[in-house]
């Protein structure tokens, strides 16, 4: 048996690693462990309820979005007011302006790089300018450093990288357009980010959403600015992404029977009317081939191998939690969430298998042409490979929808309605990051914080084993992977990203005595 | 190298720049800063950081990323963007630790944890966990310079902040220039620190040097002005306009705007490419490049929670005098 150590996963947000058994060239066990802890929520407590809307988006810079929605309707529920209209739609947009940028950040910059071979620039022969000067650089850096005390840094930061036979693409022309692509994927990333910040003021960490709605007013310029930037992406979105998923899907077939799992929690996301009772991204669970409505009440986390000293086995509302970075057999700084004693995948695999299962079009439509185009079952999407095909569809689906949520804007009206911080009170606000369901609790009093929670996406799927000794998705997901290489393990690290991790979102205290019965949803 | 005179300018704070880099000095800098790039690297590492600071680097205009990490810099390690993983990742630091290799600048993302390493560990070595700390006092002491870029870094931050009940902090996170006493750290604060600044003070480094810094090892290239002296709804609060609302026109002093006590330029800079700022979306400033953030309000965010601080009698404005009276008797400002 070999030991396989790789620390850190590089290319995600965060402090991860991961340690692999690796028996007869297949993953036997596997440890996935969040290396960094700040504690957010205590530092919450006490403060102005108002602040924890900017303060949880500071949580995580890849989906402060995310945090920032979830918090707002958080204070909304706490505060007893809804938003109105514009602040409902503008909210959406900048939502799905992050998802956007999120995912295709996720597939070409955190992703590409562990199956694209970019040494194939140095043989471009095009004359695209971009390129050009990529290849010079390159060929510069490898010469002018070569025998120098810094030799290992030539063409950094894209080398050193794990080298072996068969790792990266080995057809020069589709290298090559990757390559091109990635540079493309920055500008459209950037203008995903665009979209958020006309709306949400800046980003990361948006300034403009607030309890209420979002300070900033629909206008025609801003509207028509919006709408140009989002057609431009949408194109990219449908011409050069999803192709580049497809693509890669066709030169490693393997992982689509690699790295699945098989149970599934969302939350839903985007309110579609006034009231917020529908929603554009469905909510559910997916067990057992069947898919069942959620009930908050039913999750518990586990912490016998979580650096922390409380109580294991309780609602996220019961736990007193104190940090204990030297607690034996504990080896992450993540808790093991888990739904009905079960651990769940979060993210866009499940909102997809969730949406399919329930009946809605977009995802039924979108699912079946890949599918057919694939000409695969719909068994594949349980996968590595199905968890990016999915994100490209969420972009599709996000796209179209956005246009029309511009539409409904009405210009020149505010988008937002007022609020008077109560004495006391208590609010959950749900709703869905990038990678996966989302939820901030409340409880104000005199005034101020008396307690603040997040339960977030990654503390799902890269959560540790839980008192019984059941692995979380990720490690399951591990189990059976091939590794060719022990030094160079490049096949786990493909399927722990396929997750999209986000470790700081990952790491946060439980406060004590928050009361979420009172929560019940649909 | 694209770098042009213009984009120059910009980058180096607009207006100011043209006294810090004179003509002559601007049409060699595409030379000199090639030369220099060819010798100066940079290790990027993140302590507790939420990763903001990287991503709003990624949404640099001029230079974009591309031609930043390609023309300006040469990129040695940053957990985000890096090809390598594991040990092959790890090796890179390692190596500039034990050749002593002293042609880097070390920037810094997130606040170090001194209560316990393992509150943020990277890589394994010899068999052994190193802690941030650990890997910071290496690489820093070595470095050419080093730059504390996000207010995590250049000051504690969030994760630097202190718990309301108890006092103290959950991990003991302090900034950069608490574990390199000795060395002369550069404070880029924001939360997160606009690509600019970034960028802009590297390039400065090659070319020119240190830049000239404020009391707070900010540079002065961007710190040197109050959001409030270059705010867009400035003409408001000379009319004595106040919003009484978020989303209302006029100055948002009454809501707690923070403009007047923090110091950067984003109402002329802007944000994502120019998209949008702070105080223009109607939401405020709520003073992230300060030291004292998230505590710039004597209990938050916010400015209305400091009104004790304020003396009504000296103040003019009758709207700012009634808000403050009401913030004295206990009252609170709903938005």
């Amino acid at each position: 048996m070999a030991k396989v150590l790789i620390d850190p996963v590089t290319r995600i947000e965060g402090h991860l690693s991961v340690e692999l058994d690796v028996v007869r060239g297949k993953v036997s066990d596997a440890q996935v462990r969040g290396d960094m802890f700040r504690g957010f929520e205590m530092i919450l407590k006490g403060r102005n309820p108002v602040d924890a809307n900017q303060i949880t988006q500071r949580i995580c810079g890849v989906c402060p979005v995310s945090h920032g929605i979830a918090s707002s309707r958080c204070l909304d529920d706490a505060f007893k007011i809804r938003t109105n209209r514009n602040g409902r739609l503008m909210r959406n947009l900048v939502l799905a302006g992050n998802f956007i940028q999120s995912h295709i950040l996720h597939f070409y910059q955190l992703s590409a790089l562990d199956y694209v071979d970019i040494t194939a620039v140095l043989d471009y022969q095009g004359r695209d300018e971009r390129m050009e000067r990529l290849k010079s650089w390159a060929r510069f850096e490898i010469e002018s450093k070569k025998g120098k005390s810094n030799e290992i840094t030539a063409v950094g930061p894209f080398l050193p990288r794990y080298e072996g036979e068969g790792f990266y693409i080995k057809d020069r022309d589709t290298n090559l357009s990757a390559i091109a692509h990635y540079l493309d994927a920055l500008d459209i990333r950037l203008k995903a980010h665009k979209l958020v910040a006309l709306f949400g003021g800046r980003v990361p960490h948006l300034i403009a959403l607030v309890p209420g709605g979002v300070t900033e007013t629909p206008d025609r310029h801003k509207i028509r600015e919006f709408r140009k930037t989002l057609r431009e992406i949408e194109r990219f979105v449908t011409n050069i992404y999803l192709e580049d998923v497809i693509a890669v899907a066709k030169a490693y077939p393997d992982y689509f029977s690699l790295g699945g799992f098989d149970s599934f929690l969302t939350y839903g996301a985007f309110e579609e009317d006034d009231e917020e009772k529908t929603l554009l991204v469905s909510r559910g669970i997916y067990s057992k081939g069947s898919i069942v409505g959620f009930d908050p009440q039913k999750i518990s986390e586990h912490v016998m191998y979580s650096r922390y000293n409380s109580g294991s086995q309780l609602h996220p509302s019961m736990g007193d939690t104190e940090p204990d970075p030297e607690k034996k057999r504990a080896y992450s700084w993540l808790k093991a969430p888990r739904y009905n004693g079960k651990p769940y995948e979060v993210g866009p695999l499940a909102r997809t298998v969730v949406g399919y299962l329930s009946g809605n079009e977009a995802v039924k439509r979108e699912v079946d042409t890949l599918l057919s185009r694939l000409d695969a079952e719909i068994n594949v999407v349980f996968s590595a490979l199905g968890r990016h095909a999915c994100r490209a569809l969420e972009c599709r689906i996000l796209c179209a929808r956005a246009e029309e949520w511009l539409d409904e804007l009405e210009t020149g009206k505010k988008a937002r309605t007022h609020y008077e911080i109560p004495d006391a009170g208590s609010g959950m606000g749900l709703t869905e990051a990038p990678r996966g369901a989302l939820g901030h609790w409340i409880r104000v009093k005199d005034k101020i914080i008396d307690n603040y929670q997040c339960v977030v996406p990654t503390t799902w799927f890269c959560s540790p084993r839980d008192d019984r000794g059941v692995k979380g998705p990720v490690e399951q997901a591990l189990i059976g992977t091939p590794i060719s290489d022990p030094k160079n393990p490049i096949e786990a690290v493909r399927v722990v990203k396929s997750f999209d991790p986000c470790i700081a979102c990952a790491v946060h205290v439980m406060q004590s005595g928050m009361d979420m019965g009172r929560f019940r949803i649909c | 190298m694209d770098i042009n005179r213009r984009d120059f300018l910009k980058l180096m704070g607009g207006a100011a720049a043209a006294i810090t880099f004179p003509g002559v000095m601007l049409q060699g800098c595409r030379k000199a800063l090639k030369k220099a790039a060819e010798n100066t690297s940079v290790i990027w590492v993140q302590g507790q950081s939420c990763s903001g600071c990287s991503v709003s680097l990624l949404n640099g205009r001029e230079p974009d990323i591309a031609t930043l990490i390609t023309e300006y810099i040469s990129l040695n390690f940053h957990q985000t963007i890096m090809g390598g993983m594991g040990s092959t990742a790890v090796g890179v630091i390692e190596e500039a630790v034990k050749k002593k290799r002293k042609d880097y600048i070390l920037v810094v993302e997130g606040s170090i944890p001194t209560k316990n390493y393992k509150y943020c560990t990277l890589g394994e070595v010899d068999g052994r966990h190193r802690g941030i700390r650990e890997w910071i006092e290496k690489l820093g002491s070595s470095a050419m310079a080093v730059i504390a870029v996000g207010s995590c870094a250049a000051f504690g931050g969030i994760p630097g902040a202190e718990i309301r009940a108890t006092g103290g902090n959950p991990t003991g996170a302090v900034p950069v220039s608490e574990i390199l006493k000795g060395s002369n750290v550069i404070n880029i604060p924001g939360c997160p620190p606009h690509p600019d600044w970034m960028a802009g003070t590297v390039v400065h480094l090659l070319l020119k040097g240190m830049p000239k810094l404020d009391e707070y090892n900010r540079p002065l290239l961007y710190f040197s002005n109050t959001v409030h002296e270059r705010c867009e709804r400035l003409s408001y609060y000379k009319k004595g306009y106040f919003a009484k609302h978020w989303g209302d026109k006029g100055c948002l002093y009454l809501l707690g705007c923070l403009g007047m006590d923090t110091h950067c330029d984003i109402p002329v800079r802007k944000w994502v490419d120019g998209t949008n700022s702070c105080t223009g979306s109607g939401s405020g400033c709520i003073g992230c490049t300060e030291a004292v953030f998230p505590d710039t309000g004597s209990r938050g965010l916010y400015k209305h929670l400091n009104a004790e601080l304020d003396d009504p009698d000296v103040i003019e404005n009758p709207e700012i005098r009634a808000a403050i009276m009401n913030l004295k008797r206990g009252g609170i400002i709903n938005g």
